[in-house]
């Protein structure tokens, strides 16, 4: 499977997804840290993909959303965004909603 | 070193900015404020993709991380005056 089927696999297969450097236990960026706390925050269950242990996903997660940095959310297959977008988000309350949605 | 003002100079000669603000003295890690019309009518994924857009490859080369708040004209007006 090419690594855009891949990761379209994984942001369909499962509701919430988050690409980031490192593990929520041992983040390796500040910003994959605060997305991993603001889900914490959210009291949610989420894959989290390690972009660091597979070059091809950290680059290839790049194209998928046409979005160069990594955090990056996936709800239900959409992408949500990067970690201020999901900082907004929480503040608004609006990332709760999305998440309360895919229970 | 990329200095905040290089970012700025770079953000607003492919994007049309009324107001901009890029802080950072470390040269990979930055944090923005941008005000744009362009901005009106889109979600803040488009907006923050027009950013990235505009610095395009220099996103991927230099830039570490841009931390980012994208504002429409009203908006930042807003704040302004309840400030």
């Amino acid at each position: 499977m090419d690594t855009q089927a891949l990761i379209k696999q994984q942001v369909t297969s499962n509701p919430v997804v988050l690409y980031m450097k490192g593990t929520p236990k041992f983040p390796q960026c500040g910003f994959s840290n605060l997305a991993t706390q603001i889900l914490k925050a959210c009291n949610v269950d989420y894959l989290a993909i390690d972009v660091l242990a597979d070059q091809n996903i950290r680059e290839g997660i790049k194209a998928y959303a046409n979005w160069p940095t990594i955090p990056q959310l996936y709800i239900n297959g959409e992408f949500v965004g990067g970690s201020d977008i999901m900082r907004a988000m929480y503040e608004s309350g609006e990332l709760q909603t999305l998440l309360n949605a895919t229970n | 070193m990329l200095s905040a003002q290089q970012l700025e100079t770079y953000i607003t000669q492919n994007l049309a900015c009324d107001y901009i603000k890029v802080l950072g003295d470390d040269g990979t890690h930055f944090e923005a404020v941008i005000v744009s019309p362009e901005f009106v009518g889109k979600t803040m994924v488009k907006q923050h993709q027009l950013v990235y857009a505009a610095l395009g490859d220099r996103m991927r080369a230099e830039i570490h991380a841009l931390s980012m708040k994208t504002l429409t004209p009203e908006a930042w007006q807003k704040i302004n005056n309840n400030g």
